[in-house]
């Protein structure tokens, strides 16, 4: 699904620079759900940016479902970010003044999908997350954790291969975390290829495989027994 | 094309637009002043020129007066200070040999005592011809101008203006048929006109058949200035140069005595005119045009403004798929459409000033501005120049929007 080798980035700092990541290989398998974790400035969020193709790597080799990612043109970058992936972010990143469902059915939008099509698929994903009822409200009129699920709902629309958080509970309390967590091991369960960035245990642990990254590169990296999260709901 | 006549398109722009809506009706006002005061400019403009058009309308603005003074040099045997008189066949010759002419009229006056019952005065008699009327059009109320057999049977006919008629005539009373006494003879009245806003020459409000001034002043051939008009195509200034040559020659006087013919020349006056109004029309245009490109560029920096707010909006949509193009198009749309809505604001606001100075200032016959207007091309033309605008002003946030990396566009706070 995943395959990276020999990954190096390093950012300029002045006259000097900052080497973040230090040689990573990293493979991720179709179904897994990987915890990228390490402190701050370990380079796990430039990890899945690179990996997000917001970022390009300065060495390396990328492959994602069997496709080399190399030499990215803003436009080719925006076309794969729209075919494989789907984002989730910390700080849910939806347009604010965008009802749920349009929010849900942008990425749709720039897929070149019509119209009704697009409000038909909206309304789905918007369903899958349990927030049909709540598909003309304004992200602002929405608590934290439904935002998080319209975010999710935006980011499955696509149909994405692989599903990239960065920090998904980062801005949640501990029974929304569980809530939105409870939903993402939902979606690994429907087969759904998930990677994200925690520096929580707790959410590491709901995940199926961890990777520890200090100071650009992999210290550890272990398969652990999945904690499902609908046990604390 | 496509996107265009997508619904999507448009609910983008509203949605953005809308979003801020001070900001959006502020970023207006600049260019929605700016083609205001165009089409006001433009179309005041035009009411001037049209106005000044409905003055010279009835006459022929290509023309130049012609009349005889006294010599200032002594030339072949006659001393200066002989007094030059024109007559017919001077007239005939010029008409005959001055390149370019379209029309000479020979014409006399003086001034007679007219008297109608008990009402009478002292007025200009005219003896003129037929083609008068093709020169300085009379606007006649009643009745006709002298015709050709007016001139060849020497008729006692006359041709009245309305002042004259309030002065001889009871109110209401018919004048076609009546009789006028101009000097001790009398004149059947057979036209009544109405003199124009502007009257070249000595006024002229009673006219008579040319033969028959001929005849009651026994002026034998002599005239008491003639009336050159020229054709559009050619200089008047220049048939005026020729005609007082062919003049001097037949009349024997100097090359180069100025004071032999005195003239007026109408179509230089007028030059002068139209050059004002083609320079009113030019800086119209400049003050126009520059108030609006101003206000296009207050679009302009509000859009870049709205960019910069905007930048983690536009890194989401980056990031879920949104290629560079699709952002620099919707913000380049946005622009244009801005522009195009205050613009249309503008251009109907302006109407509204125009009708306005035409319901005011632009009625009755000594309007200085008649028919303030624009023309629906001149209307294209502004919207053309801002697509154009608002298209080159949008360029410049929407590479800017697009300039910045999604990664960074995504950190922003």
């Amino acid at each position: 699904m995943l395959k990276i080798e020999k990954l190096h980035k390093s950012y300029p700092i002045g006259d000097s620079s900052l080497h973040v990541l230090k040689g990573i290989d990293l493979s991720v398998e179709e179904g897994e759900m990987v915890a990228i974790m390490g402190s701050s400035g370990s380079g796990k969020s430039t990890l899945l940016n690179i990996i997000g193709m917001l970022d390009e790597a300065d060495e390396g080799d990328y492959v994602l479902d069997g496709v080399k990612i190399e030499n990215l043109t803003e436009k080719k970058a925006a076309v794969y970010r729209n075919k494989f992936l789907g984002f989730i972010f910390q700080s849910f990143n939806l347009i604010n003044y965008k009802n749920a469902l349009e929010n849900v059915a942008l990425p749709l939008y720039y897929q070149g999908m019509n119209r009704k099509q697009r409000q038909e698929e909206g309304m789905f994903h918007l369903g899958k997350v349990g927030l049909a009822d709540w598909a003309k409200h304004l992200p602002n009129e929405l608590s934290g954790g439904q935002k998080q699920r319209v975010a999710i709902a935006r980011a499955l629309a696509a149909k994405p291969k692989l599903l990239l958080a960065d920090e998904p509970t980062g801005a949640l309390d501990t029974t929304t975390s569980y809530e939105i967590m409870e939903f993402i091991q939902q979606l690994n369960d429907e087969g759904k290829t998930i990677l994200m960035v925690t520096h929580e245990e707790d959410i590491a642990n709901m995940c199926k495989r961890i990777v520890r990254l200090k100071d650009g590169v992999i210290m550890e990296d272990t398969f652990v027994n999945q904690v499902r999260a609908s046990q604390y709901v | 094309m496509k996107f265009l006549f997508d619904r999507d398109t448009w609910q983008e722009v509203y949605d953005s637009l809308s979003k801020n809506k001070l900001r959006s009706v502020l970023t207006m006002v600049g260019v929605w002043w700016g083609i205001l005061l165009l089409i006001g400019l433009l179309g005041s403009a035009k009411g001037i020129e049209n106005s000044f058009n409905r003055l010279f309308g009835s006459f022929a603005t290509n023309s130049v007066f012609v009349w005889g003074q006294s010599t200032s040099k002594p030339f072949k045997g006659f001393q200066e200070g002989k007094q030059v008189r024109l007559s017919l066949s001077d007239a005939k010759k010029v008409e005959e040999n001055v390149e370019g002419i379209e029309f000479v009229v020979p014409r006399n006056q003086n001034q007679a005592f007219v008297v109608r019952n008990f009402l009478s005065g002292t007025f200009g008699i005219n003896g003129d011809y037929p083609l008068l009327d093709k020169v300085q059009k009379k606007k006649m109320t009643k009745g006709r101008f002298i015709n050709q057999s007016d001139i060849d049977e020497n008729k006692k006919v006359t041709v009245i203006s309305e002042e004259i008629y309030k002065q001889l005539f009871e109110k209401d009373e018919e004048a076609i048929g009546q009789y006028i006494q101009i000097n001790s003879i009398n004149f059947k009245v057979i036209g009544l006109f109405e003199n124009g806003n502007v009257n070249m020459g000595p006024t002229s409000d009673i006219h008579i058949p040319f033969t028959t001034f001929q005849q009651i002043y026994n002026q034998g051939e002599e005239i008491g200035w003639m009336m050159i008009t020229g054709k559009p195509e050619y200089d008047i200034k220049q048939i005026e140069a020729d005609a007082k040559l062919i003049l001097r020659n037949l009349n024997k006087i100097h090359p180069e005595d100025k004071r032999a013919f005195g003239s007026f020349n109408l179509g230089s006056e007028f030059a002068k005119v139209a050059g004002f109004l083609k320079g009113m029309q030019f800086l119209t245009w400049f003050v126009g045009i520059a108030t609006l490109i101003a206000g296009v560029f207050a679009i302009g920096n509000i859009l870049l403004i709205t960019v910069k707010e905007r930048t983690k909006e536009i890194g989401v949509r980056r990031a879920i798929g949104a290629t560079p193009f699709e952002i620099k198009r919707q913000i380049v749309v946005e622009a244009v459409f801005i522009t195009l809505i205050a613009g249309f604001f503008g251009i109907i606001s302006g109407g509204w000033i125009l009708i306005l100075i035409d319901k005011t200032i632009g009625q009755g016959d000594d309007a200085w501005m008649v028919n303030a207007s624009v023309s629906i091309g001149i209307v294209f033309i502004a919207l053309i120049i801002l697509v154009v605008l608002g298209t080159l002003i949008g360029l410049i946030p929407a590479f800017k929007a697009t300039s910045i990396k999604p990664i960074d566009a995504l950190r922003e706070e």
